[in-house]
């Protein structure tokens, strides 16, 4: 690519959106990790982070942001798939938006009632003679709750890269005998794979630092990264202590990031597959 | 085009009666003549009466809107260009980087971007108020129009980029004309979650807002402590017909004015 | 590009006529002559018309302004940017201001209505001689239950949450020194021990609660109480009071062994811009008439001695809301312990929470 169509005058308001909303703030909170409580110059944030509590912290977040990920992708990648096939498919992508416009707390207090002994699903389940469940307070609605707050940002990604698909290569693969599957396989997938690769990151990267879902639908049965900062923070004003955390959730991110760009993307710019 | 069968539509549906459940259930009880969201008594309008009779929240409501939709408009814009910039950026090593950069502000919680940002107004004396809000937006809505473009600008043959250059196009018009048009689901995905991100935001706005500025999820979580009263499950129920309505009634209108070119394309 | 030109050009259009509307709606809020007063609470934590009221008396416009934590509200006011000339601080957190140099002194003189408060509310460990503070609410951490959901199981004693028969039915409050404070109460200890000793001793005794917690959970409490998702809870005593206004089988003690008394403060920050119309507010709130209409409104108890006189005796006769002296005598002020200490209890809060599961 040796043309530039952008000038640097283009670039100018994003260059100073990075230096002033994330490198600075990078920098404070850096900086403020190497603080203990009185603003002395300390190493035991970070000696503190490798205590078990906060491992155990790290490992629990993972293995949820994990599983919000997964399931999101698992219903997301289908809604997108047969959105494309709708006949008005712009108009349900963004009935598929609204929901998110409505103010989450107050969406999540729909989730208890909805959820709760005497709501509407126990009402059912009731019916079909399985009897009353308790649902909320388990992993199971928290995972729920989370996958419904982030199926929107995978959904859209998605449906993005799907819907400019050329059907032509939908059609030689199945004319040159591929069954759906090695079609979705072979041609779908990963001509769509960065869509599907920005829907991670939007989805894990945040899940890791949900909070609260964690306190509202899980009772404080499951305690993410997110909710620790927010302590740190908000309540024992250790603000030492909640930058720390804020440094390795980063460097997280960086690893994610890492691990979902990188070798494929000179390929699907090229449309070839291989 | 395939015509969808039994089955996608069925599912389609579950998932859309999933999405739309808690908000009904909302709008359920605004009807509620009892005090909250469970016994549902008996049916009333008060709640939406008194809702009218509450300027105060309307003014709220009405900044709420304005913040989201301004915002919403200019991180598009610089996300757009941001996305551009990482696009043509050579340096492999160095792209990689910003995108990094471009994310961080997706990760971090609330409070961090908040208090950070609060730090920062202060230090270059910035009024909290209007505008320290909306800058606030715009500042954690870029990363999503970014992350919602570059996929889309990835999937743009660059020889259609060089085809127009070769034609006699201008750098100008290789834009316009060519990359836009074609990044334009991107530009509208990242536009409605820019819009998403603003409206939901409480943690980012509580910190940066002031002398007499509010928004809406700043009125909604402050009551938690002493309940929220269902004036403002009226307002969102409003608030989402009012949404229904606009969407279908734009949704119909440009249909119909497009109506000949779809005709022509298939 | 031509759709997108004309979506912008749709978009500021539109926020342009809102903007337009929303200071037309502002403007006709009344004569602001007398300059304005912004005032700093939590959310529904004042009766609108008394504001309305107010203004009128005075002709100085209110702005009302929200917060949902005492250390979000901190933190605004330490970064300064904005004025506020009242906010509403709970006890610790006015010492904690105070100790910071955010709060200016109260010059009681000027508080014609300052006698109608209770003595007994006055002059407590977090604000000697209320040199910064005056009373707003007050009132206390207990158990909330609901009698029809329960077999037979009483509470008088803290204790009683231990009991095997509540299995996944008690629901916490997320909060270090409430929680951890109940662990404290249940052994006799001081709510404001320092002992470590004492305090991994509450914590350990905490831990075998777990197999009743059914959640540790924040104000989202009084809807789970209300439509009878759960049983039993520690709660605030004003949160009861919400509870019990929606369902009338919920009942609320304060165990023998003794709990927390709190308080809700005015307070005039160091961010004041109208310091005279801040006194004139709160000499007006403390006015026995208006309290009592503000409690009504709130339902939570006042200090204002003068306002039970013209509240329901029905209300003020609860012993449960407001208790008699013998009772009061089992209950303990926060103080302020310092961040190190309010760390140790969050440390062991936490992990109490994770032991949890």
């Amino acid at each position: 690519m040796n043309n530039k169509p952008l000038r640097p005058l283009y670039t100018l308001p994003y260059a100073a959106w990075i230096i002033l909303f994330v490198i600075a703030p990078i920098a404070l909170i850096v900086y403020y990790s190497f603080l203990d409580l009185v603003g002395n110059f300390t190493l035991d944030n970070y000696r503190n982070f490798f205590s078990s509590v906060y491992l155990k912290l790290t490992i629990s977040s993972f293995w949820y942001a994990f599983l919000i990920t997964a399931f999101a992708l698992l219903f997301a990648y289908p809604t997108a798939y047969f959105l494309t096939k709708t006949k008005h498919k712009y108009l349900w992508l963004l009935l598929i938006i609204i929901p998110s416009w409505i103010n989450l707390l107050l969406k999540t207090y729909a989730f208890i009632g909805l959820f709760g002994l005497y709501g509407p699903i126990n009402a059912f389940l009731e019916l079909t003679g399985l009897g009353k469940q308790q649902i909320l307070f388990t992993d199971f609605s928290f995972v729920f709750v989370s996958v419904y707050i982030f199926i929107p940002f995978m959904i859209l990604p998605i449906f993005n890269s799907l819907d400019k698909l050329n059907p032509t290569l939908i059609d030689a693969s199945r004319d040159l005998g591929a069954n759906s599957w090695t079609t979705f396989r072979r041609v779908i997938w990963p001509l769509t794979l960065n869509g599907v690769k920005s829907g991670i990151q939007v989805v894990f990267i945040p899940a890791l630092s949900l909070f609260m879902i964690t306190r509202l639908i899980a009772g404080n049965k499951v305690i993410t990264l997110g909710t620790a900062i927010e302590q740190q923070f908000l309540v024992t004003q250790n603000w030492g202590m909640g930058s720390t955390i804020a440094v390795f959730l980063i460097l997280f991110m960086f690893i994610i990031m890492l691990m979902t760009s990188g070798k494929e993307r000179g390929a699907s710019i090229n449309g070839k597959v291989k | 085009m395939e015509k969808l069968s039994k089955l996608p539509k069925l599912y389609l549906s579950v998932v859309f009666i999933i999405l739309y459940a808690p908000i009904f259930y909302l709008i359920f009880y605004s009807f509620n003549s009892g005090g909250g969201m469970s016994n549902f008594e008996s049916f009333t309008l008060e709640h939406y009466t008194a809702l009218f009779e509450d300027t105060r929240l309307i003014s709220i409501l009405i900044n709420t809107i304005i913040v989201a939709l301004l915002s919403a408009l200019v991180s598009t814009a610089i996300g757009v260009l941001g996305a551009l910039a990482i696009m043509f950026m050579r340096n492999r090593a160095m792209r990689n980087a910003v995108l990094s950069l471009n994310t961080i502000l997706i990760v971090s919680p609330d409070v961090i971007i908040g208090a950070s940002f609060l730090i920062l107004f202060t230090l270059i004396g910035v009024k909290l108020g209007f505008a320290s809000v909306l800058i606030s937006h715009i500042a954690f809505s870029i990363p999503i129009v970014v992350i919602m473009v570059l996929p889309k600008l990835q999937e743009m043959s660059p020889s259609l980029i060089d085809a127009a250059l070769d034609l006699g196009a201008t750098k100008r018009d290789v834009l316009t004309r060519v990359i836009i048009p074609f990044i334009k689901p991107g530009i509208f995905a990242g536009f409605f979650l820019a819009l998403t991100y603003s409206l939901d935001d409480f943690a980012v706005t509580f910190f940066v807002t002031g002398n007499g500025f509010s928004t809406l999820s700043v009125e909604i979580y402050s009551m938690a402590r002493t309940g929220v009263t269902l004036t403002i499950n009226a307002l969102s129920g409003l608030i989402f017909f009012v949404t229904i309505t606009l969407v279908l009634g734009y949704y119909a209108i440009s249909r119909k004015t497009k109506a000949p070119h779809t005709g022509v394309k298939k | 590009m031509k759709e997108i030109l004309r979506v912008a050009a749709l978009i500021v259009t539109v926020s342009v006529v809102l903007w337009f509307i929303n200071s037309k709606l502002n403007a006709s809020g009344g004569p602001s002559a007398k300059g304005t007063l912004t005032v700093y609470n939590w959310g529904e934590f004042i009766d609108p018309d008394l504001l309305k009221q107010f203004e009128k008396e005075t002709g100085i416009k209110v702005i009302y302004e929200t917060f949902d934590t005492n250390e979000g509200m901190m933190a605004k006011i330490e970064q300064g940017g904005t004025s506020y000339d009242i906010t509403m601080p709970s006890e610790y957190m006015v010492e904690m201001m105070a100790e910071k140099d955010l709060l200016l002194p109260i010059n009681h003189n000027k508080l014609s209505n300052f006698k109608n408060i209770d003595p007994y509310f006055l002059d407590l460990p977090f604000d000697p001689g209320n040199t910064y503070s005056i009373p707003y609410f007050w009132g206390t951490v207990g158990i909330a239950f609901n009698p029809t959901l329960l077999e037979g199981q009483t509470f008088e004693s803290w204790d009683n949450l231990w009991d095997p028969s509540l299995k996944q039915a008690v629901i916490l409050v997320d909060s270090a020194r409430e929680t951890i404070g109940m662990g404290l109460n249940s052994l006799d200890y001081s709510l404001n021990t320092t002992d470590l000793d004492q305090l991994r001793k509450a914590t350990d005794k905490l831990k075998t609660l777990s197999p009743n917690v059914k959640a540790v959970i924040g104000d989202e409490v009084t809807q789970l109480m209300v439509n009878g998702e759960a049983a039993v809870s520690l709660t605030w005593s004003g949160q009861a009071a919400d509870m019990m206004s929606e369902n009338e089988d919920i009942d609320y003690i304060v165990p023998k062994e003794g709990s927390n008394l709190w308080f809700d403060n005015i307070v005039i920050p160091r961010t004041a811009k109208n310091i005279e119309g801040a006194y004139a507010f709160i000499n007006f709130m403390l006015d026995a008439k208006m309290a009592a209409q503000n409690a009504d409104y709130v339902g939570y108890s006042t200090p204002n001695l003068a306002a039970l006189d013209f509240m329901d005796p029905e209300v003020t006769s609860d012993e449960r809301f407001y208790p008699d002296e013998e009772a009061r005598n089992h209950l303990e002020v926060y103080k302020n312990l310092g961040l190190e200490m309010l760390g140790h209890y969050n440390e062991l809060f936490l992990e109490f929470k994770m032991d949890m599961k």
